[in-house]
């Protein structure tokens, strides 16, 4: 099957891109989301904070991701497919994707990939100790207690201060678990301002800057956490450690762009940070593909999101020869 | 019902004397304490199917690693569906000086009747594994070394001795033994069962079990071990098993491919007091990391993706494997420490003629009886040809759950139906949560398809059993 423009991701990156697409005069978008709906990590976001700039207007984040998800499903040009998963990508921009009874391929004449992040996890920053349950990326917590209605435990300790850990402290606390710390190895916070003062400060929980977690303990599920102060040099500062009992640890350590199908394509990646190697916003080392939103690096806002990747639309557009058409208004 | 056998332990070792057993017509109990079977040491293995150097001469390990080999290689990949690859291993000099070392470790394996032993120099070496230090200056090549998956291993060993009539009952501790006339009676989690014969393979805890049944005669001594793993990408860092020239203790930091492709180093070898003690440590990454980079340079600290720590139950320099005068009937196989996952199947045997000559009837083991395993259908390392055919099959072997490692939803209710009853079971089995994002995104997914499939609401799943529950309650 040849499509015009397949974008992979069905998030803020890949809506405002689609959408930007279709307004640049691309005729045919496919927009391949493996969730089973559009919104990607926003819907679990039921905060509020989005929009301000973009709307003017302060939005939770499935309210912000229904705006573009109600444009995008209004336009007959995209066809969105759901549950549907790229298994493969080559530098002649052939891909397969998976969905419930189908292997599909597809030759696309240009590529978004608007693939979003993954949580860095415990593994990547090697806390010592043992492996129980209850030791959670702040993500997967999020999801669980706002999409799934399963609340991870009773007493919690957040490794790591990044936005996710700050809305997750203020979450748990609004739910009855105990938010006993936030642990942090920096001299100052990873997260917004906003989120410190709206998240810990006023719910009085104790932010531990210059800590870590020493070590995790517990059998099956988590017992308690060694927090250790850090010194200038990196190591432990002696007779600084002390235990917190808790049978909870979010890690909310930072997130790392998902460019497994670059890579796969032959694409450049920067193995510092996972980023695309780029010429410029958007581009990738390979002709035809692109990426946006928090695939191409990682964003603070979800409004920055939108405004950036309406540009790999556009980019796209011109790179299929495409132009507004006067008879198809969008 | 009195059970011909109760083989206390369902470890590689236990779940292969239960389907040696099994296969030749007794009636057989498997007995483990932990959720699941694999759940102990064996969950931490490395997955090496060893070549058998490395080992004294006349030791029983020696002998049993290279039967071991052999049979996992010529006999059960096949009936058992195994995914074992015969990557081969290398164990490298540094130093000129350290080349007669090399010539001993052939010489003794060629005693052993290692096949195909050859030392290769560094010519080979830029030919062959090319990402190899350049320090390295020739390798012992053992080409009947592979990869195995430890845990579908075992499971395809529980699974073949369930297939010729064995029964299997997890989470139950053996806490008591004691002879009933002509039988063994083991009390295990409230439970009572009677056998005949038992089999003693119960890893860390086997100096206890064997007290149990009236022999305190050895003493078990766990060595911890941490492992690194890293993500699939360095698939390619090595294509050999590569290791240094051993030290006293252990065979040394290793690189070492794994049957999923992840490569892995480690494992360190420390003596702890602590039978529970899986912990990592700080100064165990340090010393991973260093190892596998004097192997290997390009090893770096942010291709790990995961790691943990297991416990080898050591006792003393050698496998324990023996009758008990003490208690007629109880055969032990303990101080299976590596390369016990390698020398399971001969190990089995081994004790299957220990029981025989304590008056267990078994048969002549014909191979055309042997029960076959179709391998549970993986995406993973299925064709585009392969993964239509399944689809045709079951739709849901297109619904992606685990992005990773792509694992369909299919594989997931298939891993549930063939007996994974935790989180940690279905990883084992399916790889879904082992991949660079640890679960972060499918883990939801996976326990709502648990959820349907064990009809359990979720604060009762578990990441490995009782305890281990992953979240503390539902609004429903």
């Amino acid at each position: 099957m040849r499509r015009e423009l397949v974008i992979v991701g069905g998030g803020p990156a890949g809506m405002a891109a689609a959408l930007a697409a279709r307004a640049a005069g691309v005729r045919d978008v496919l927009l391949l989301e493996r969730d089973s709906c559009l919104g990607g990590i926003l819907n679990q976001c039921i905060h509020p904070g989005f929009g301000l700039h973009y709307f003017k207007q302060e939005l939770t984040g499935p309210e912000y991701a229904g705006r573009f998800a109600d444009l995008v499903r209004q336009d007959p040009g995209i066809e969105v497919s759901l549950n549907s998963f790229v298994s493969k990508l080559d530098g002649s921009l052939e891909l397969s994707y998976l969905r419930p009874g189908a292997l599909v391929d597809v030759k696309a004449g240009a590529v978004i990939l608007a693939t979003g992040c993954r949580e860095r996890t415990r593994e990547m920053i090697t806390i010592p100790g043992m492996r129980p349950a209850g030791v959670f990326p702040a993500g997967l917590a999020q999801k669980m207690v706002n999409i799934e209605g399963w609340l991870p435990g009773t007493e919690a300790v957040i490794a790591g201060s990044g936005d996710i850990g700050l809305i997750m402290a203020r979450r748990l606390t609004l739910e009855g678990v105990k938010v006993k710390a936030v642990v942090e190895i920096k001299p100052e916070p990873s997260g917004l301002a906003r989120n410190v003062a709206q998240c810990l400060d006023d719910f009085g929980i104790p932010l531990y800057l210059r800590h870590r977690i020493s070590f995790i303990h517990g059998a099956d599920r988590v017992s308690k956490v060694t927090v250790s102060r850090v010194a200038e040099n990196g190591s432990d500062e002696p007779g600084s450690s002390f235990d917190i009992a808790c049978d909870t640890v979010l890690v909310s350590v930072g997130l790392i762009p998902e460019n497994e199908l670059l890579e796969m394509a032959g694409g450049a990646v920067d193995r510092r940070n996972n980023t695309p190697v780029s010429a410029g916003v958007n581009l990738t080392s390979v002709p035809g593909l692109f990426a946006c939103g928090n695939a191409f690096k990682v964003y603070d806002l979800a409004d920055s999101v939108t405004a950036d990747s309406a540009l790999a639309g556009r980019l796209a557009a011109e790179y299929l020869g495409a132009s507004p058409s006067p008879e198809e208004p969008v | 019902m009195i059970y011909d056998a109760a083989v206390i332990g369902a470890g590689v070792t236990g779940a292969a004397v239960a389907r040696e057993l099994s296969a030749r017509g007794a009636k057989v109990l498997l007995i483990e304490k932990e959720a699941e079977p694999a759940f102990g040491v064996s969950k931490s293995n490395s997955g090496i199917v060893h070549a058998g150097t490395q080992n004294p001469p006349a030791s029983l390990k020696g002998r049993l690693c290279v039967e071991g080999n052999r049979l996992i290689r010529e006999k059960l990949s096949d009936e058992l569906a195994l995914d074992f690859r015969q990557c081969g291993q290398l164990i490298v000099a540094f130093e000129d000086s350290e080349v007669p070392a090399l010539e001993r470790i052939k010489a003794d394996g060629e005693a052993l009747g290692v096949p195909g032993l050859r030392l290769v120099d560094r010519a080979w070496l830029d030919a062959n594994e090319p990402n190899l230090n350049p320090a390295v200056k020739a390798a012992l090549l053992a080409p009947t070394a592979g990869m195995i998956s430890p845990y579908r291993f075992v499971h395809a060993l529980v699974e073949s001795a369930l297939l010729h009539g064995a029964e299997l009952k997890t989470g139950r501790r053996v806490t008591a033994i004691k002879r009933a006339g002509d039988a063994f009676e083991l009390t295990a989690g409230g439970d009572t069962f009677r056998a005949r014969y038992v089999v003693n393979a119960a890893g860390l805890y086997a100096d206890e079990v064997s007290s149990l049944a009236g022999a305190p005669s050895f003493k078990i001594s766990p060595r911890k071990g941490e492992e690194y793993l890293l993500d699939r990408k360095r698939e390619h860092i090595a294509n050999h098993i590569i290791f240094p020239l051993p030290s006293a203790s252990s065979k040394g930091i290793l690189m070492i491919k794994t049957s999923d492709g992840n490569p892995m180093i480690g494992p360190t070898a420390h003596e702890t007091a602590d039978k529970e003690d899986l912990s990592t440590t700080a100064a165990g990454l340090e010393e991973v990391l260093s190892g596998a980079r004097r192997l290997v340079p390009s090893v770096s600290a942010g291709d790990i993706i995961a790691y943990f720590a297991g416990l080898r139950p050591a006792c003393g320099k050698d496998f324990v494997i023996r009758r008990e005068a003490a208690a007629p009937g109880f055969v032990n196989a303990a101080g299976i420490q590596s390369p016990g996952l390698t020398a399971a199947p001969a190990v089995a045997m081994m004790v299957a003629e220990l029981l025989k000559s304590e008056g267990l009837e078994l048969d002549n083991i014909d191979d055309g009886a042997v029960r076959r395993l179709s391998p549970a259908p993986r995406l993973q390392t299925s064709t585009p040809q392969e993964i239509r055919r399944l689809i045709e099959q079951d739709p849901a072997y297109g619904d992606i759950v685990c992005r990773c490692e792509t694992v369909s939803a299919a594989e997931i209710r298939a891993a549930v139906k063939r007996g994974a009853a935790t989180l940690d079971g279905v990883k084992f089995r399916t790889r879904a949560q082992a991949g660079r994002c640890h679960g972060g995104f499918c883990t939801a997914r996976i326990m709502k398809i648990m959820q349907e499939e064990l009809g359990l609401p979720a604060a009762a799943l578990t990441k490995r059993g009782p305890g281990s529950e992953i979240v503390k309650g539902e609004r429903l």
